[in-house]
């Protein structure tokens, strides 16, 4: 959903909002807020509502084909965990006074966004490790901050969901730590996935701090405590050493070590192909969302039944 | 008492779990709402740990190395012993939820039975079991009843899979022959005696969802004995493609 149009804030008030939110504030859903706070919320908040629900799909693709019981269990308890946040999220968003439902539909309509890393596909078994240890992991560094968000129903939704992370993020790296002292065929399953999956992991801190448009106002007001370019070093630091331990190695030629930082320095980003795949050109865009299409309309019978049920029993027939 | 017996009518106990749990596991993402992605999700897995569980307890029992994982990825169709009704494809939301009704009935009237068993590993792993099954009922039995008293579509298409699947339903009630000493000793339960339970329990919810009871006529057999359907082949071509790619591996 865009942004509404700057509006003429009651200048007091917004005045005392600032305050607050300089003060470490929380904001709660019945105070006053600036209707450019609210909309920045509700998109962020949706967003990354969706992201959980549509991250289901390429995860999802791969619980039948698990390798073990063990890992089908925890693959399906994970996969129901993304599902359960994406449920908590689009309740905190209805704090801000809009309907799930409407979120929903925007999404289906193409007119919402979700996090561009699940427009890839997953490959092999090695992917579903990847995930769990990079797209969780990165999750984790940008939600860890979100936990302070000035927003209450949102931080509070971020300490609860940054827990089970931890937890997937523990089975992805698990899953890549098995493959990579397993055998060859294992080991290169391994090496191919995190190839594929490194550099998307790095976009998922989004542009550049000079080229990301929402970021200044998101800080000025306690949403956002840290910037992309910040996150993204802090996750690549962690990340780092995780990918040495296994005995892995990233696609980056330029990864160099800076001594006097202590900060691990990436090569360029393709933004390119960062920006094609925000704006529909991914592998998968199409295919996500014409999977929670069909699932919508598909269930639209179920949802009726219900409707007509709930009506039948509430008339006491 | 025969460890071969023992072994397969463990067999004929987890495979249903694991196979119907496959089954359920292919609606995440797919749910006509987010809350039965959650549901069917959860379902699936207390299927699969079930199925776990009396896989690990049939790999002791027949004392040939062969681990859980190896029994449920590296045995071929006819060798599993699961119902028919749970490896049939999952259809539509209908057909999902009157299969996990009625296997569900029929799992909470096994589990309880087993819960009785005087071996204490059996027994325990019922009495756990019994629990989750409970609640899977519960939630089936709960949409059973709004589809079939919802919209006439609604009605039209839990009616059609009431018919579809009930041919399939007679095979859980037939007493495998080769579990006489079992039952005999008290390990294993006889199944035919759980059958007027299992009518009376899906007849009282079917009458509340104003769908029919199919009458009376053949009933598909074979699943416990390894001839199944041709479907079986297919789950588990998707199911063990990774494990039997790479044999030995550790995961």
């Amino acid at each position: 959903m865009p942004p509404s149009p700057a509006v003429a804030e009651d200048p007091v008030r917004l005045a005392e909002f600032e305050a607050r939110i300089a003060a470490d504030g929380s904001i709660e859903p019945k105070d006053w807020m600036p209707a450019r706070y609210r909309s920045q919320l509700v998109r962020m908040m949706s967003q990354h509502a969706h992201s959980e629900v549509v991250g289901m799909l390429p995860e999802g693709n791969w619980i039948t084909r698990a390798p073990s019981l063990r890992r089908k269990m925890i693959l399906l308890a994970k996969v129901q965990d993304e599902g359960g946040h994406g449920l908590y999220i689009y309740c905190g968003t209805e704090t801000l006074g809009v309907d799930r439902h409407d979120l929903v539909q925007q999404l289906l309509d193409g007119k919402a966004k979700y996090s561009s890393i699940f427009n890839y596909p997953t490959l092999t078994w090695a992917d579903i490790g990847a995930i769990g240890w990079l797209v969780d992991g990165a999750a984790i560094v940008n939600q860890t901050m979100l936990a302070k968000a000035s927003y209450g129903p949102y931080a509070r939704a971020m300490v609860r969901i940054c827990k089970e992370e931890n937890f997937h993020k523990r089975q992805g790296y698990e899953i890549m730590t098995t493959l990579a002292r397993g055998t060859p065929a294992q080991q290169a399953m391994a090496q191919e996935s995190l190839n594929r999956w490194w550099w998307p992991s790095l976009m998922m801190f989004g542009p550049h701090d000079a080229d990301s448009p929402n970021s200044d106002e998101l800080k000025r007001w306690g949403i956002k405590r840290k910037s992309n370019d910040e996150l993204r070093q802090r996750f690549v630091n962690l990340t780092i050493a995780q990918v040495k331990a296994i005995g892995l190695t990233v696609p980056d030629p330029d990864l160099a070590y800076d001594e006097a930082t202590g900060d691990w320095k990436t090569g360029p980003i393709d933004w390119d192909e960062f920006w094609r795949v925000v704006k529909g050109d991914g592998l998968c865009n199409k295919e996500r969302l014409d999977a929670r299409r069909a699932a919508h309309a598909e269930g639209a019978w179920v949802r009726e039944a219900a409707v007509a049920h709930a009506a039948r029993r509430a008339a006491g027939d | 008492m025969a460890p071969a017996a023992l072994f397969t009518a463990l067999c004929r106990v987890g495979d249903d779990r694991l196979i119907l749990g496959h089954r359920t596991s292919e609606w995440c993402g797919h749910a006509p709402i987010l809350e039965e992605d959650i549901a069917l999700a959860n379902i699936a897995l207390d299927l699969i740990g079930q199925a776990t569980l009396v896989l690990q307890y049939a790999s002791a029992v027949e004392g040939a190395g062969r681990t859980e994982d190896a029994l449920a990825y590296f045995r071929e169709a006819v060798e599993f012993r699961n119902a028919m009704l749970c490896e049939l494809p999952r259809g539509d939301f209908g057909v999902t939820t009157v299969r996990q009704f009625l296997h569900g009935v029929f799992s909470v009237l096994q589990w309880d039975a087993l819960s009785r068993s005087v071996d204490p590993t059996i027994s325990g792993i019922a009495a756990k079991a019994l629990k989750e099954s409970r609640y899977h009922v519960r939630h089936a039995g709960e949409w059973v009843i709004r589809l079939g008293d919802g919209t006439a579509e609604s009605h039209a298409r839990t009616q059609a899979a009431v018919d579809a699947l009930w041919p399939y339903t007679g095979e859980l009630f037939m007493q495998p022959t080769d579990e006489a000493d079992l039952v005999a000793g008290g390990l294993t339960a006889d199944v035919s005696l759980l059958a007027p339970a299992w009518q009376q329990q899906v007849r009282d919810v079917l009458a509340r969802a104003t769908l029919q009871v199919p009458g009376d006529g053949w009933m598909h057999r074979g699943g416990r004995d390894g001839r199944h359907t041709e479907h079986l082949g297919h789950l588990l071509a998707e199911m063990q493609i990774v494990a039997r790619s790479h044999p030995g591996a550790q995961w």
